[in-house]
């Protein structure tokens, strides 16, 4: 179960950044649980009931929304989905607007997704919900990240002492900016694998060794970490070609082999296949805990509603 | 008449202690002891600073065409409380100030209003376009002071050249906003480890070193002169550190942000310490400071861009850059005083001195027979700003919050006080 004795209460999860090891330990031990639970196939709990949870996403979602959509019902919680697209918003300002209804509701929970960096953060000044980040620009993912150290830590028994690699384009990718957070707090070896312009600058900062070089960040790693690359990447020339980016970044069989014979194969989703990611690699079950990141998504998310409608993370 | 008496007077020649004379708007007399004169109104301050009222060199009015962040009636009661008697006007208003008439207006509304000198920057292209060369030698003869598309950088190294090299012909400066546009896009703090973290999009320090580097060789090539709107670089001040020595006709001057803070300022997306160049590094800020103690900064200003909450309620990369900086402009300057980093006289000259001699204006000195614009301060009482509590209408300060030492007690305008 739980323990209590994390010190640092929030009422918002916003990143990774702002929670402590205790609390992160907290967070997965409650999801642990939950998989339990989802897997015996008594879901239905009433944790929740008569609370409302709203879906806001200003940014398109498929697993993410499905994942805490899920996750609210079995926890008994009204769920609405508000999908917001950005071409008819006029800016930010109608975030603030949207918060002045989304307080004339009563929302207890709002899931937010935004392509805004720090979007979820002025919300949370805003509104009287707990708001949890479900992505925001380029800057934090923490459920994902949370859902990835939970996958982790049933298939290698443990959170500390590994080496991870996560690869890919480093520089826009809010799961890499949480991962790398969540994993070095940890006290984990965190390796970041990218060309110099998908590397953002001064990464050392945040406790990780950048590496140009997908092969030798890759030697010995427990954890190979793909990110998705998106295409308006290549249009703004950040990188030549798909096929380039395949050819020295991509995670094939011959690359991973560098890696422990025991390394774990991971992918936020969605995959383009042949492009960051070889889709022999992705589908080996022996490797890739593609499909279990999913399952523990849900799981994860649970353990953060039920935290922060009953006292906190 | 009035008489100023047992006050710290910041005379050219140093910080003495004395008496000045205020008669017919004009400063009649200053030195250790003026006797009693018949019918004098007497201000007795105990060890508070008499100057020059403040010339700011760089300020964006509201007006034109943005009234709804600030009147320049408001502005000029916020410079009057920052003890602050002539401001520079950056031309890049709606519409811009590419016209002669418009270059009248904005002398005249500071005629009108009283309390405040407005000083016009004319533009530097049409519009602040960075496309045609403005009418330099009209708009001069109008009361332009110096050219500049304000906020805007003279992206074109074509149209940079022509602007100094026509600029010299009339004997005027062009004032650059250096930033190399195309590194500098769609970023919105600086490069680095806080914006890398937050997962900003980020403006290399290189952005501005490029900009400056290119004019300074541009001015070279024209015999003109530039001046660089706040500076915030290491490498910037380097550059122009070099550029002096060479002789060549190149200024600069930078703004309390960024000699007070850094970027860690932007904390959790505070989109109030977002600016125009960014807020840098500390090793940045603390080679402003340096530059500002060795003379390579010529002048400090306020770089004053008023905002309303609507401007800067946004997520951090959409919001409006800029800050308030009238009425925060002495005290945070002064914190340098009180740190060491800077003398009180040096402060006080990079105040007023310095910028009225920049912007060739009879201010910013005490001088017998010039108008009295004075500005009398307590170096050691201490306030503390408060977003919303400001005064004027812009409350966007990157300082609320913060215990300042140096507070206005009283401004006067050409001896009619206008705060305190």
């Amino acid at each position: 179960m739980w323990s209590n004795h994390v010190l640092m209460t929030n009422r918002h999860l916003l990143g990774i950044q702002g929670l402590n090891p205790p609390a992160i330990t907290s967070l997965l031990d409650l999801a642990e649980n939950y998989v339990l639970l989802n897997r015996s196939g008594k879901t239905q709990r009433d944790l929740l009931r008569g609370r409302t949870l709203i879906n806001l996403f200003f940014e398109d979602s498929t697993r993410t929304r499905t994942s805490f959509e899920l996750a609210g019902k079995r926890l008994g919680a009204d769920v609405i989905n508000m999908s917001v697209s950005t071409s008819s918003v006029t800016k930010g300002e109608t975030l603030l607007d949207t918060a002045a209804t989304l307080n004339a509701m009563n929302c207890d929970l709002l899931v937010v997704r935004h392509s805004q960096s720090g979007a979820p953060a002025l919300l949370a000044q805003k509104v009287e919900a707990s708001v949890i980040n479900a992505g925001d620009g380029t800057h934090e993912h923490p459920t994902q990240a949370l859902l990835d150290a939970l996958t982790i830590r049933r298939r290698k028994g443990r959170l500390d002492g590994l080496t991870i690699a996560i690869c890919g384009d480093i520089a826009h990718s809010r799961v890499a900016r949480s991962n790398m957070l969540l994993l070095s707090m940890m006290g984990n070896h965190v390796r970041v694998i990218a060309p110099p312009t998908l590397m953002p600058a001064q990464i050392g900062s945040l406790g990780v060794t950048p590496y140009n070089d997908m092969v030798e960040g890759l030697k010995g790693a427990d954890i190979v970490m793909a990110l998705r690359l998106q295409k308006e990447r290549m249009n703004k020339g950040l990188i030549p070609s798909e096929r380039e980016f395949f050819a020295f970044y991509g995670l094939n069989a011959e690359k991973l082999a560098y890696a422990k014979p025991d390394a774990l194969v991971m992918h936020p989703g969605p995959m383009n296949r042949g492009v960051e990611i070889d889709s022999a690699v992705a589908d080996d079950p022996a490797r890739s805990v593609i499909k279990e990141q999913v399952e523990m998504g849900v799981a994860v998310r649970m353990a953060v509603l039920d935290m922060l409608a009953r006292e906190g993370i | 008449m009035l008489l100023f008496r047992k006050v710290m007077l910041a005379t050219p020649d140093g910080i003495v202690p004395g008496e000045l004379l205020v008669q017919d708007n004009k400063i009649a007399d200053f030195g250790a002891s003026l006797g009693r004169p018949d019918g004098a109104e007497i201000i007795e301050a105990h060890g508070a600073v008499l100057c020059p009222g403040l010339v700011d060199m760089r300020v964006s009015l509201g007006e034109p065409g943005y009234e709804y962040r600030e009147t320049i009636e408001s502005a000029a009661q916020a410079a009057a409380a920052g003890g602050i008697t002539s401001i520079a006007v950056l031309p890049d208003s709606k519409p811009a100030i590419d016209d002669p008439a418009l270059v009248r207006f904005i002398k005249a509304r500071g005629e009108e209003i009283g309390s405040v000198t407005l000083i016009p920057y004319a533009a530097a292209t049409r519009g602040c376009k960075g496309e045609e060369l403005a009418e330099y030698g009209l708009l001069k003869a109008a009361g332009a002071v110096a050219f500049s598309d304000g906020r805007k950088v003279i992206a074109s190294s074509r149209m940079m050249r022509r602007a100094l090299s026509y600029a010299s012909g009339f004997g005027a400066r062009i004032v650059q906003h250096p930033e190399d546009p195309d590194l500098a896009a769609g970023g919105a703090a600086t490069e680095g480890a806080r914006a890398t973290m937050m997962g900003l999009p980020g403006i290399p320090a290189a952005a501005e070193a490029i900009m400056v580097a290119r004019d300074i060789r541009l001015a070279e090539l024209t015999n003109g002169a530039v001046h660089f709107a706040h500076v915030t670089t290491a490498e910037a001040c380097a550059l122009i550190r070099q550029a002096k020595d060479k002789g060549l006709k190149v200024t600069c001057d930078t703004a309390p942000p960024y000699f007070d803070l850094n970027e860690t300022a932007i904390g959790d997306f505070r989109t109030y310490a977002k600016f125009s160049p960014p807020l840098r590094a500390e090793s940045d800020r603390l080679a402003v400071l340096a530059a500002l103690a060795d003379g390579t900064i010529d002048a400090i200003a306020s770089d004053h861009q008023p905002r309303d909450a609507d401007d800067k309620r946004l997520p951090f990369a959409e919001a409006s850059s800029g800050g308030a900086g009238l009425a925060t402009l002495l005290a945070v300057t002064l914190a340098q005083v009180q740190a060491g980093t800077l003398t009180l006289a040096q402060a006080l000259a990079l105040l007023t001195e310095k910028p009225a001699k920049w912007l060739g204006v009879e201010a910013g000195i005490l001088r017998k027979g010039a108008a009295a614009d004075l500005c009398l301060f307590h170096p050691d009482r201490s306030w503390r700003v408060e977003a919303g509590k400001l005064p004027g209408k812009a409350q966007n300060t990157p300082f609320d919050g913060r215990a300042l030492e140096g507070r206005v007690l009283g401004t006067w305008k050409a001896g009619r006080r206008v705060f305190g």
